[in-house]
């Protein structure tokens, strides 16, 4: 069950043609999915497109009407696989996952694919997880498409273009037997807007025609010798039909192209913010409308040569905004032009940074600095925005009183135990290397735990631990992963791979039962039922299964003295050979999700529940904080001290917390202090439970001062 | 040309919060206002607690022409920063967000703690006086309440009142009656929003709270410290005496009297040391051992702020758990000294407090437990743990008046070592370990620079938990004579 609900939302993929549709980015890429006539879609959950699975797998009845197959894929590579069935088949096919990293497993299905061809089209639809809020690397997707030879979209971030885009995109990768990746960046995904919807379009070709009538063709497998007659196809006929496709259908935009004898040449995406610096700085108005060419590159790859010497002819200038590096763009460009003896000066990474997320302040800056190079009198200098000039000194430093909000793990979450009591072990047996993997848990090597090295990667958390063990020393390293990365990759690179090896370290198997960090997607493991997919697969079995013997199960996290024990266990054990710690608990968030309603229904029908949850005295807390040092829980948080002889905060549990126990296991296993207490309230007690409670009130009353 | 723009508006809250149900709200609001709307956000992790910027643009609608909206704010281009927490005020005036010729900034005045604050050893808080400042000088128009509390209030969520705060603020050229409309378009939870709606549109600033009445004192008590010692130390000597004959009776209150002495005569208008020192000592004397804990637990005061924090309903029982774990040096310490010794060194009470207990202090078996803990205050005097600690306040005190003799400075440095000795089991060993190493460092020093390099330490000792900190600080351990003059 994913954490955000498109239940009511999906309606709006049913509307027809001339309606408006209203909505987020990543809703109206699956409404033009739908009126392409798309066959079949799969995808891997990550920021920024995991709405889009959620969204999809929310649609499954409307899917379903119109014929369409969708795969939760187990990972990119295997969604990118799926992609095979448009090699020899008309059928449309999308897939989709967070960029770079998602592409990076995805790599090695797409160069295959970008091989042989496509004969239907293939859309490969990725988030670019690039800039302010990203959780990963940062880098380009362009690489992907230039090594493999795969058509790049980079719509302008309005819904009708990337709409546009979507169709197109099926259309292009027909006319040039080639997959098309279409670049969606992290605010493009979740920006709301409206669009005129047009009407779902059923596939002609169906998956049981493709079934039915299997077809191959030898030359289209990736072998040699065709692996070379592929790489001439891609250059001799691919090439130029992309070419001809995006001239002939207009792909890029060009504005104003006379109108100065400068001008911007710009990645689509960017484009929003290329006007508003141009708006900004009195060259363009709130519609766009500029007085500077702009040529927007809807399709950043490839170039058509064609274009952009017609765009450059009889310019002295041109600004590439590229965001990201290494400037590929530029760089090519720069090629087209020389090869074509246009003397146009190219200006890009010497007037904007190289490196780092390209915001309206950074473009408007470099902007300024180009039209003042080459047509100062379009300036009016005495009406600069505030943001190119230099920034006055704030009246008041704030610099040591707004503190960084790093993410960490919500209140309640079964992970955070793990880390404290990891901590605890630490104290005993001093700091091990850690070896960290991709998913919520990687927030231990955040403030309070500071736990962990290094992560590789999604399921390589175990793999990532491999040289790090030695005959020398008795002492084990600890390897995360999580139930998703697990199932990913994990159980073959990381549980085989030490099986195989004869690995003596220790993994941690941290398992709450969904993709949590991508938005709580069911996998394998889950313990819930899925009505669509088969779940409740245990970890425990698989692990055995490629020959673990050293196996322990947590069943409850939240039982830091049972975890901290079975840690100390693993790294002491005399017994060699490779060891895992399933350690279970459900995401709280998806458990309240899942039981909250239950429990409120039951209450509002009169029946027993009780409602746990923790508090502190601030009598007896002396403000030391050791709790918060070992949880960080959002619920747990100070206060200031009530009594005025003191001057540090009292530590206090906000009415947020839902009881989850840590912060009682916790002062018991690290014998922190008598300051904890847990509070049942119980509603609709039983008429025993009542009168009990009365007598003992009473005789408690007496004693009481 | 026309100079039109677009209105911006940027929300700065944490995930959580519903920044993104406000940011809903008001493009619908716009929408059905004849407006084109744009919200961005980039949630990803920043939905688990991070914070959060969402962004929305509306422009009136013109026919067959769509604006261009910005997908991220622009630093001096902002119209309206709603931010749900002071801090997050603070970081949209840092991130330049918030300027004096156009941004009204609605900001919520109650503070979510960041974890470098929560997590410090004592008092890492941010200033808020700072940073209402800093808003306050930044905005062109700020509005500052407690929104969290009046979003309280109402049993509703904070989004909904900030929601009021921007339509009272007038910035957007919507009336009332439409908000409220977006709030019952969108479905959910419409009544509690529309209250906190209500209580955000209507937020006045709060007075400032009363400072308390001092505390009730033995009339002798009184009289002492009125005759005896300055007036500026009223205040802190009142309270001391009532927490002291709270903590034992009249008769500690009246030695923790005596042992002052010594200090006020040391100290000066406006007598810093003695207040300082008073204040230490009262909790110096009035340390936490199972008696003070087990007595403070069963009072009728807590029981009944417990109930009201748990929000119970007529008719819903509470049930108050502890979780108690007293090792055998926490039992140890209560019992005389010979009997607390043998318990030091016998096994069965070391294996029998090897696990923690919890104790229900709403049951009668569990309430009498610490009942009896509690009825055994008289014999704390005989303590072992007693006879320790008046010994180790007897040479801090002897410290600073001989220290004050020469340095008041130094005195007063001395005096707020004190500070360390918190916390329970492992945590006050630690803070005990690194009050007695900058106390004999202290010894040592004289001249210039003394006092600056006691506070130097004590900062140290705070800066972690292991000590590592201080133990930098303090350096090797010094050769017995100089070789410098080689």
């Amino acid at each position: 069950m994913a954490e955000r609900s498109f239940k009511k939302e999906v309606e709006k993929l049913r509307l027809g043609a001339g309606a408006e549709f209203r909505g987020e980015g990543i809703l109206a890429v699956a409404k033009a999915l739908l009126q392409s006539g798309v066959s079949y879609v799969a995808g891997y959950q990550g920021a920024p497109i995991s709405h889009l699975m959620d969204v999809l797998a929310d649609a499954n009845d409307i899917l379903e009407e119109l014929g369409v197959h969708f795969e939760q894929s187990a990972s990119e590579a295997a969604a990118a696989a799926a992609l095979a069935a448009s090699v020899n088949y008309p059928l449309r096919g999308a897939v989709t996952f967070k960029s770079t990293v998602g592409t990076n497993v995805a790599s090695d299905a797409l160069a295959n694919l970008a091989s042989g061809g496509v004969l239907g089209g293939a859309l490969i639809i990725v988030g670019e997880d690039y800039g302010e809020g990203s959780s990963i690397m940062q880098e380009r997707s362009h690489a992907f498409a230039m090594k493999s030879q795969i058509w790049l979209l980079d719509p302008r971030p309005n819904l009708p273009s990337i709409v546009r885009a979507v169709e197109d995109g099926f259309d292009f990768s027909e006319a040039t037997h080639t997959p098309v990746m279409l670049e969606l960046r992290i605010r493009a995904c979740h920006l709301r807007g409206r669009f005129v919807a047009k009407d779902n379009v059923r596939p002609k070709f169906t998956r049981k025609d493709a079934i039915e009538n299997p077809a191959r063709d030898a030359s289209r497998i990736v072998l040699p010798p065709s692996t070379y007659l592929h790489e001439q196809e891609k250059i001799a006929e691919r090439w130029p039909a992309a070419a001809r496709f995006i001239q002939d259908r207009g792909l890029n935009e060009i504005f104003h192209a006379s109108a100065r004898d400068f001008g911007v040449i710009l990645q689509g995406g960017m484009y929003n913010t290329v006007a508003r610096g141009l708006q900004l700085l009195g060259l363009a108005d709130v519609f766009g409308d500029t007085k500077i060419p702009l040529y927007v590159l809807n399709v950043t790859y490839p170039l058509v040569d064609e274009e952009v010497k017609r765009f450059c002819g009889g310019k002295r200038a041109v600004l590439v905004v590229e965001e990201g590096q290494p400037d590929f763009l530029e760089q090519n460009l720069h090629a087209i032009l020389r090869k074509a003896e246009l003397a146009t000066r190219i200006h890009g990474k010497d007037l904007l940074p190289m490196a780092g997320e390209y915001t309206p302040s950074v473009v408007t800056g470099g902007l300024l600095k180009f039209v003042e190079k080459y047509g100062p009198e379009l300036i009016d200098r005495a009406r600069l925005p505030g943001l190119v000039k230099p920034l006055p000194l704030p009246p008041v430093q704030l610099d040591r009183h707004v503190q960084p909000r790093p993410p960490s793990f919500c209140t309640g979450c079964p992970e955070r135990p793990i880390f404290t009591a990891l901590k605890l072990v630490e104290r005993e047996l001093g700091p091990h290397h850690v070896s960290c993997d991709i998913g919520c848990h990687l927030f231990s090597i955040l403030p309070p735990f500071n736990t962990g090295a290094t992560t590789m990667g999604y399921g390589l958390g175990w793999a990532g631990a491999a040289a790090l063990q030695s005959p020398d020393s008795r002492k084990r390293a600890i390897a995360f992963m999580g139930d998703g990365g697990f199932w990913h990759n994990g159980l073959t690179s990381g549980v085989g791979n030490a099986v195989f090896n004869r690995s003596d370290s220790v993994l941690v198997v941290v398992d709450n039962s969904y993709t949590a960090a991508t938005g709580g997607q069911d996998l394998l493991s889950s313990r819930g039922a899925n009505p669509l997919r088969t779940t409740r697969q245990s970890i425990a079995d698989a692990v055995r299964g490629v020959g673990v013997r050293w196996i322990r199960t947590i069943d409850r996290t939240y039982d830091v003295g049972r975890m901290r024990d079975t840690l100390r266990e693993a790294l002491t054990t005399a017994e060699r050979g490779p060891k895992v710690i399933v350690a279970r608990s459900e995401c709280a968030l998806n458990r309240e999700r899942r039981e909250g309603p239950a429990r409120r229904k039951a209450a509002g029908q009169g029946r027993r529940v009780v409602r746990q949850r923790f508090g502190v005295d601030a009598e007896t807390c002396t403000g030391d904080h050791s709790c918060i040092r070992l949880s960080g829980c959002p619920s747990l948080t100070i206060a200031p001290n009530p009594d005025p002889l003191r001057s540090d905060p009292v530590a206090a549990v906000i009415e947020s917390c839902i009881g989850c126990g840590l912060c009682g296991e916790a002062a018991h296993a690290a014998a922190l202090c008598p300051s904890f207490y847990r509070v049942d309230t119980i509603s609709n007690p039983s008429a025993w439970e009542r009168f009990a409670w009365r007598l003992r009130q009473t005789v408690i009353g007496w004693l009481q001062r | 040309m026309t100079e039109q723009r677009p209105v911006t508006i940027a929300i700065l809250a944490m995930g959580g919060e519903g920044g993104g149900v406000l940011a809903d709200w008001i493009a619908d609001l716009a929408e059905h206002a004849g407006y084109d709307a744009q919200a961005t956000s980039v949630p990803g992790v920043a939905q688990r607690t991070g914070s959060t910027i969402y962004y929305l643009e509306i422009f009136p609608r013109a026919a067959g022409r769509q604006p261009v909206f910005s997908l991220t704010p622009v630093p001096g281009e902002v119209d309206v920063v709603i931010a749900s927490e002071l801090m997050e005020a603070g970081r949209a005036v840092q991130r330049g967000l918030v300027t004096p010729d156009r941004t009204v900034l609605i900001a919520s005045t109650h503070r979510v703690y960041s974890i470098a604050e929560k997590s410090a050893m004592a008092d890492g808080r941010a200033d808020p006086a700072k940073l209402l400042q800093a808003c306050s000088a930044a905005a062109r128009v700020l509005i500052a309440r407690d929104f969290a509390r009046l979003a309280a209030g109402t049993r509703s969520v904070i989004s909904a009142a900030l929601f009021g705060a921007l339509a009272a603020s007038r910035v957007l050229p919507f009336e009332r009656d439409r908000f409220e409309e977006a709030i019952r378009r969108a479905g959910v939870g419409v009544e509690a929003s529309l209250r906190a709606f209500r209580s955000g549109f209507d937020a006045e600033p709060e007075p400032p709270e009363p400072a308390p009445e001092p505390p009730q004192v033995p009339e002798a008590i009184a009289h002492r410290i009125e005759s005896e010692f300055p007036q500026e130390s009223w205040t802190t000597l009142r309270l001391a005496a009532h927490r002291l004959v709270d903590y034992q009776d009249p008769a500690y209150a009246a030695e923790y009297l005596n042992r002052l002495a010594a200090v006020r005569d040391a100290d000066d208008h406006p007598f810093p040391l003695l207040n300082e020192a008073a204040r230490q000592l009262a909790l110096w004397m009035s340390y936490e051992d199972a008696i003070r804990v087990a007595d403070l637990k069963i009072r009728k005061a807590r029981a009944g702020r417990i109930q009201k924090e748990a929000r119970a309903e007529p008719g819903e029982i509470v049930r108050i758990h502890e979780f108690l774990h007293p090792r055998a040096q926490e039992i140890a310490d209560i019992l005389p000294p010979a009997l607390g010794r043998r318990v030091l060194a016998s096994g069965w009470v070391r294996r029998l407090t090897k696990r923690g207990r919890i104790v229900e202090t709403t049951s009668i078996h569990g309430f009498l437990q610490l009942y009896f803990l509690a009825r055994m205050r008289p014999l704390r005097r005989r303590s072992l743990r007693f006879a320790r600690e008046q010994e180790k306040i007897g040479e801090w005190l002897a410290l600073i008046v001989r220290a004050a003799a020469r340095d008041r400075e130094l005195a007063l440095e001395i005096a707020r070592c004190a500070q360390l000795l918190k916390g329970y089991g492992a945590a006050r060993l630690l803070g005990e370990r690194n009050f007695d190493a900058i106390l004999a460092e202290s010894r040592t020093l004289g001249g210039a620079g003394a006092a600056e390099r006691v506070r130097i330490l004590r900062e140290a000792a705070l800066a972690d938990d292991t000590g590592e900190t201080l133990r930098n600080a303090l350096g090797p351990p010094r050769p017995l004579r100089s070789e410098s003059g080689k």
